[in-house]
């Protein structure tokens, strides 16, 4: 564990830190939108600790605060967070060998941690990005959402401070790099087409998983390339 | 709201969202992965984060995200092209959606 803090340099951790801060905030505005809609304090403590998945945690309180059926939201979020499956055949490396590491690892394992991860040009550092941001982000995450369920409504809406917009930013500016191997444009274009196309008329989730249509039109259009690029 | 079955569906959730991201990591230390299909596991959680970005920026719901949340991401997203440091393009995303709404911009 701590050659993990050894590898990270100043400017990752910073990086790092700034995302923790801002999902600290959106785990404030949703242990108080919880508790705000009658959930009992300990609901939205709970499943931040053992789901940990704040787009599938907000769509659950939100479907049960609309009256929905508990079963239908849990469906629901998990149509949300089927993404991880592919993001761990990804992310190969960076869990070790040990069970305790592959399974606290799982756990982590979140948009933020994955996009760090992925951004890294070596598997030290990814290694390093990974744990620092999972670790980071549970705790911080966490961390807000006590803060929220029982100090209320102080930050319920986080809009009125851009944090919506940030956390495509932060994806976006660790996705982008990866932009430049010309392999990966047209399957990111299609990808993006696809998901955009389908979000009008589909459950959340669905259409980010469609975008993996992308990366079979990549490997049937441009098979030769993708093996040249190392 | 019924606690116990809040419990259940939280519980369940938590399972199933733990198997998806468990899955992934105990296939792959079993079968020896060629380098290409590396490349095309890693492809696919860039394409995946790719769509995740368009949709979070764009769309709200099932419907169009206004205007304010995709001008924060186009900054962003401009900064971050001409390769502003991490910090900067996140604070520029979010103070640009934010004073867009201070003005009124929905």
């Amino acid at each position: 564990m701590r050659s993990i803090w050894r590898t990270l340099d100043r400017a990752l951790a910073r990086d790092i830190g700034l995302v923790c801060l801002a999902d600290c905030l959106v785990g404030v505005s949703y242990g108080a939108i919880a508790v705000s809609s009658g959930f009992p304090v300990w609901a939205p403590m709970l499943m931040s600790l053992l789901v940990f998945a704040g787009a599938s945690q907000f769509m659950f309180v939100g479907i049960v605060a609309a009256g929905g059926n508990p079963f239908a939201a849990v469906l629901a979020g998990l149509l949300v967070n089927a993404r991880h499956l592919p993001f761990g055949f990804a992310l190969g490396d960076v869990f070790g060998k040990r069970w305790a590491a592959r399974i606290a690892g799982s756990h982590l394992m979140i948009d933020e941690s994955v996009a760090f991860a992925l951004a890294q040009k070596d598997a030290h550092r990814r290694r390093a990005a990974y744990w620092a941001c999972g670790i980071g982000l549970f705790v911080c995450w966490n961390v807000g959402v006590l803060v929220g369920a029982y100090a209320g409504t102080a930050i319920s809406d986080t809009d009125a401070f851009g944090l919506d917009a940030a956390f495509p930013a932060v994806l976006l500016a660790l996705v982008l790099p990866a932009l430049k191997d010309r392999a990966a444009r047209l399957p990111v274009l299609v990808g993006v087409v696809v998901a955009l196309v389908a979000t009008p008329f589909m459950p959340a989730g669905l259409p980010v998983l469609l975008a993996l249509a992308g990366v079979l039109v990549g490997v049937a259009v441009k098979e030769p390339e993708l093996q040249e690029v190392a | 709201m019924d606690g116990v079955e809040l419990l259940v569906g939280t519980v369940v959730l938590a399972l199933g969202t733990f198997a998806f991201r468990f899955a992934g990591p105990v296939l792959r230390s079993r079968v020896k992965l060629s380098p290409k299909a590396e490349r095309l596991m890693a492809l696919a959680a860039i394409v995946l984060l790719a769509a995740l970005v368009a949709v979070s920026a764009l769309t709200d719901g099932h419907s169009f995200a206004g205007v304010a949340r995709p001008a924060g991401v186009l900054v962003g997203g401009v900064l971050a092209w001409r390769k502003a440091p991490f910090v900067a393009i996140v604070v520029a995303a979010a103070a640009t959606a934010a004073l867009l709404r201070l003005a009124g911009v929905p």
